[in-house]
């Protein structure tokens, strides 16, 4: 049947944009956080602990880290924007509600949502490069690929954080996600150390499945300008093949939850 | 309200007043084995006003919800506009306006943006968009609040709010769920001042409530709905006449006045220490209860629409 074939129209954007509209209201609270974050792991870890450490793989740690802190920041802005914040304009401000009250579909709703997420990450992941430009630990001009690439990441966590928030009975259930899928995730992708010293089954779930690993490798290879084909390409695709596939799961899901 | 009163309405005139607004034919809409819509039918025309009554669970908001179409019906044929629900939802709600049960304004946003953020979901230009919203905060007495954040609102404001959003995109048809539910009396009448403008400029206006009064003093027609199924359909006055009579009598329940009601074959029901008599000669029945029954107090007073309601409804509590 045809009516059960429903895709996002050009009016998604004006979800956009009334998520852009809201963000620049406070664009102070809003901006802040992507210039201290880096700054502080960048002391702490990238200066403190690299005492200790020294270099990896030939790279300094500040170096190492530098673009594991971009893909973390491209995973938590946009993660969080399509769970919690989310959650609450669905359940708790009815938002949803009134919009598809409009000639918006569910459809345009949720690819709103999915798409203001991964500017949230573009925004987030570009603020931070200028600081690490900065430092001087990463290269230019391979670097300002990371801007167009961060869109790419934050719609992978957007995708994946709407399937989550599409099947939560409350705001509370959002925490599993956030504790075991997202702070592991933090951890073990390669971020302060290499996957490579991870035991071997654990590396090779790592290498082929986790979101963020392909993230940081990517994201990786662009700051310090060494891209590796097979590896970098694999991340790619597998983010976009991921993307397109969750993308529509989430929507759908959505339109379960939301048109009864 | 003044000069800029033509601007708020929809003009009824454009609507052959021979084709309905809109239609349902025996509209079901199940939720598993419940029968939220249990094959309704009823058609609304131009420029009326038109109700839906029921206790809670009546099916009222869900029959909304699928002329909106937001809520997919499951079977049965229901066309806005001519147009049929399920194949052309976004055509349908250019044309809608709608106030919701629960307030859902934008919290991040002043009672100016939440129009003109709501107006840009219709896709009006900007210009046009800060006109109709100055015109419509006016029209709502919302004016001096159009810089002030929702939660700044009271709920009468609030209420007021939605309704000029609902009007923002020049709509044919109003879908008001429950536009005066938990108003204080001032803002109520407030709100009912403005839907009679609304209403006097030919717009199409559906609404459910729960306050009877509010249906009698607005609906031009109305259904009352019980368990999914319409009760009876017509005009407040038409309804209060067949089914309560045009005047009640009511007097002290006592076993001497319930045998004297039963004695001149009149039909009545008690309720708590209040009997309730229903008969074509209200007032001789009021005299002879009082003259011959050793009655306490005796009235007569006008039906209204809630004894029809409750004669059809029953008293049982629905929750």
């Amino acid at each position: 049947m045809s009516r059960s074939l429903h895709l996002p129209t050009r009016l998604a954007w004006k979800v956009w944009q009334r998520n852009r509209d809201v963000f620049f209201k406070t664009y102070l609270v809003n901006f802040l956080p992507p210039f201290i974050e880096p700054l502080l792991y960048l002391l702490a870890l990238g200066y403190g602990l690299g005492m200790f450490v020294g270099e990896i793989d030939g790279v300094p740690y500040a170096s190492f880290i530098a673009p594991a802190l971009l893909a973390i920041s491209m995973m938590n802005s946009s993660f969080f924007e399509c769970t919690y914040s989310s959650f609450v304009r669905m359940y708790y401000q009815k938002a949803y509600d009134a919009m598809v009250a409009t000639p918006l579909s569910i459809e345009d709703v949720i690819a709103g949502e999915l798409l203001w997420g991964a500017t949230r990450s573009l925004i987030y992941a570009s603020s931070m490069l200028v600081v690490l430009v900065a430092f001087g630990v990463v290269s230019l001009p391979s670097s300002l690929l990371v801007v167009p690439f961060s869109f790419l990441a934050g719609l992978l966590f957007s995708c994946i954080a709407m399937c989550f928030t599409a099947v939560s009975p409350s705001i509370d259930t959002l925490n599993y996600p956030s504790f075991l899928f997202i702070t592991p995730m933090f951890l073990f992708s390669g971020t302060f150390f290499p996957i490579s010293v991870l035991p071997g089954p654990v590396q090779a779930f790592a290498t082929a499945a986790l979101p963020l690993a392909q993230v940081v490798t990517v994201t990786r290879s662009l700051t310090l300008a060494s891209i590796s084909p097979p590896i970098f390409f694999y991340s790619l695709a597998w983010i976009a093949a991921v993307c397109t596939v969750l993308s529509l799961v989430s929507i759908r899901l959505m339109r379960r939850r939301l048109v009864v | 309200m003044h000069g800029g009163q033509e601007k708020v309405g929809m003009g009824a005139g454009e609507e052959s007043t021979r084709h309905p607004i809109v239609q349902a034919r025996d509209l079901v809409k199940l939720y598993g084995d419940l029968r939220a819509v249990d094959t309704v039918s009823f058609a609304v025309m131009p420029g009326e006003v038109f109700g839906f009554l029921g206790p809670n669970g009546a099916g009222k908001t869900t029959t909304l919800r699928m002329i909106q179409c937001v809520s997919p019906p499951t079977s049965g044929a229901l066309s806005v506009f001519g147009m049929d629900v399920r194949d052309h939802p976004a055509e349908i709600k250019r044309w809608l306006g709608v106030v919701p049960q629960e307030t859902n304004l934008d919290p991040d946003f002043t009672c100016r943006e939440n129009l003109l953020v709501y107006a840009r979901y219709f896709d009006i230009p900007a210009r046009e968009a800060r006109e109709r919203a100055e015109t419509l905060l006016g029209f709502m007495q919302l004016s001096e609040k159009a810089d002030v954040p929702i939660e700044g609102l009271s709920g009468g404001m609030k209420r007021r709010l939605i309704l000029a959003r609902a009007l923002v995109n020049n709509p044919r048809l109003l879908v008001l769920d429950e536009p005066t539910i938990g108003l204080d009396p001032q803002a109520r009448h407030l709100m009912w001042e403005k839907l009679k403008a609304l209403q006097s400029l030919g717009n199409t206006i559906l609404l459910t409530t729960h306050y009877l009064e509010e249906a009698e003093r607005l609906c031009d027609r109305l259904v009352i709905m019980d368990a999914g199924r319409i009760l009876v359909e017509g005009r407040p006055a038409d309804l209060v006449g067949s089914y309560a009579g045009d005047e009640i009598v009511e007097a002290e329940s006592s076993p001497h006045v319930l045998a004297c009601l039963k004695e001149m074959g009149c039909r009545f029901e008690v309720h708590g220490d209040m009997v309730q008599a229903f008969s074509d000669r209200p007032r001789d029945v009021a005299r002879r209860i009082l003259e011959t029954c050793n009655a306490g107090r005796v009235f007569v007073r006008r039906g209204t629409l809630e004894d029809v309601f409750l004669g059809l409804t029953g008293r049982e509590l629905r929750e």
